[in-house]
């Protein structure tokens, strides 16, 4: 059974993923990376973590891919990108051979590690995963117990965001009250 | 949890497989809300791993880690639309590879 999800939710990732990356239009690939993360969410009902898997759909699929569309449709860039042409010579051999570097790493590393994993489960306590608590009562209790100092850290980074989102979208006041010139949408 | 076959190696792999395609998108396309997307795809291999490797050494703490993954993301992407939108005003069609006209 477990297997069966896995395969559907890996098929679901990776062609979502291929669409992200191939698609001509910026609308197509947000809707692929919809997919992509939905795959993502079925991976972590998968390992249990079941509070992220909502997260996942709530925060990723809902807010941000909303994000996403809203300023692809404010700077109406939806339109079809010519993606046969190569705009820097060399550009995608180069993304190729990198890519290809990059597996050869991350294989090599998954290959030797994944026999040095199953020597050490040995974590316990209130962050250990097999107890009676659920994930989202685990999650909280380490969050605001042993990270609660980031947690502080986190809520001062959206505030930055936030403000710093306005500071670069506001257009600056005209001091003779003139409507300025050009605008576009904002 | 029993998955018989199903090891914490088989999810690395598929994370590795994702992280890549989302590099390699980064590298070849040039429209910047794409890229952003890629961006996202990477970080969501990363939150694999990290939930997968938690769930191997029985420990929460793979959970708190995307946690904050998500939230560093969220942030990430709401600076990076406002930079997009904010440069869009002044040269509209502007792609990756303009970002040679800041140079003085």
């Amino acid at each position: 059974m477990a297997e069966a999800v896995f395969a559907v939710a890996a098929v679901l990732m990776l062609a979502g993923a291929i669409g992200v990356v191939a698609s001509r239009n910026p609308v197509h690939a947000a809707l692929f990376l919809v997919q992509t993360l939905v795959g993502v969410a079925l991976l972590f009902i998968l390992n249990d973590a079941h509070f992220l898997a909502a997260v996942q759909v709530v925060v990723y699929a809902g807010a941000i891919v909303i994000l996403f569309l809203f300023v692809i449709m404010l700077l109406g860039v939806d339109k079809a990108e010519e993606l046969r042409v190569e705009p820097i010579f060399g550009q995608r051999p180069l993304a190729a051979v990198i890519g290809a570097a990059l597996a050869a790493v991350l294989g090599t590393v998954i290959l030797t590690t994944a026999d040095v994993l199953s020597g050490i489960r040995q974590s316990g306590g209130e962050r250990a995963l097999d107890g009676e608590a659920t994930d989202i009562e685990r999650m909280g209790r380490v969050l605001f117990g042993e990270f609660a100092f980031a947690v502080e850290i986190t809520a001062a980074l959206l505030t930055i965001a936030v403000v710093g989102a306005v500071v670069l979208t506001r257009r600056a006041a005209r001091s003779d009250g003139a409507a300025p010139a050009g605008s576009g949408g904002g | 949890m029993d998955l018989s076959g199903l090891t914490t190696g088989w999810y690395l792999a598929l994370a590795a497989a994702l992280f890549i395609i989302g590099a390699v998108g980064l590298l070849v396309r040039r429209n910047p809300l794409v890229m952003f997307m890629c961006v996202e795809l990477m970080l969501n291999a990363v939150n694999v791993t990290f939930v997968a490797l938690g769930a191997g050494l029985n420990d929460v703490g793979g959970q708190v880690a995307v946690f904050f993954v998500l939230v560093v993301a969220a942030t990430e992407v709401v600076i990076g639309l406002a930079l997009v939108v904010a440069i869009n005003r002044r040269r509209s069609g502007a792609t990756a590879d303009d970002v040679s006209m800041l140079k003085g």
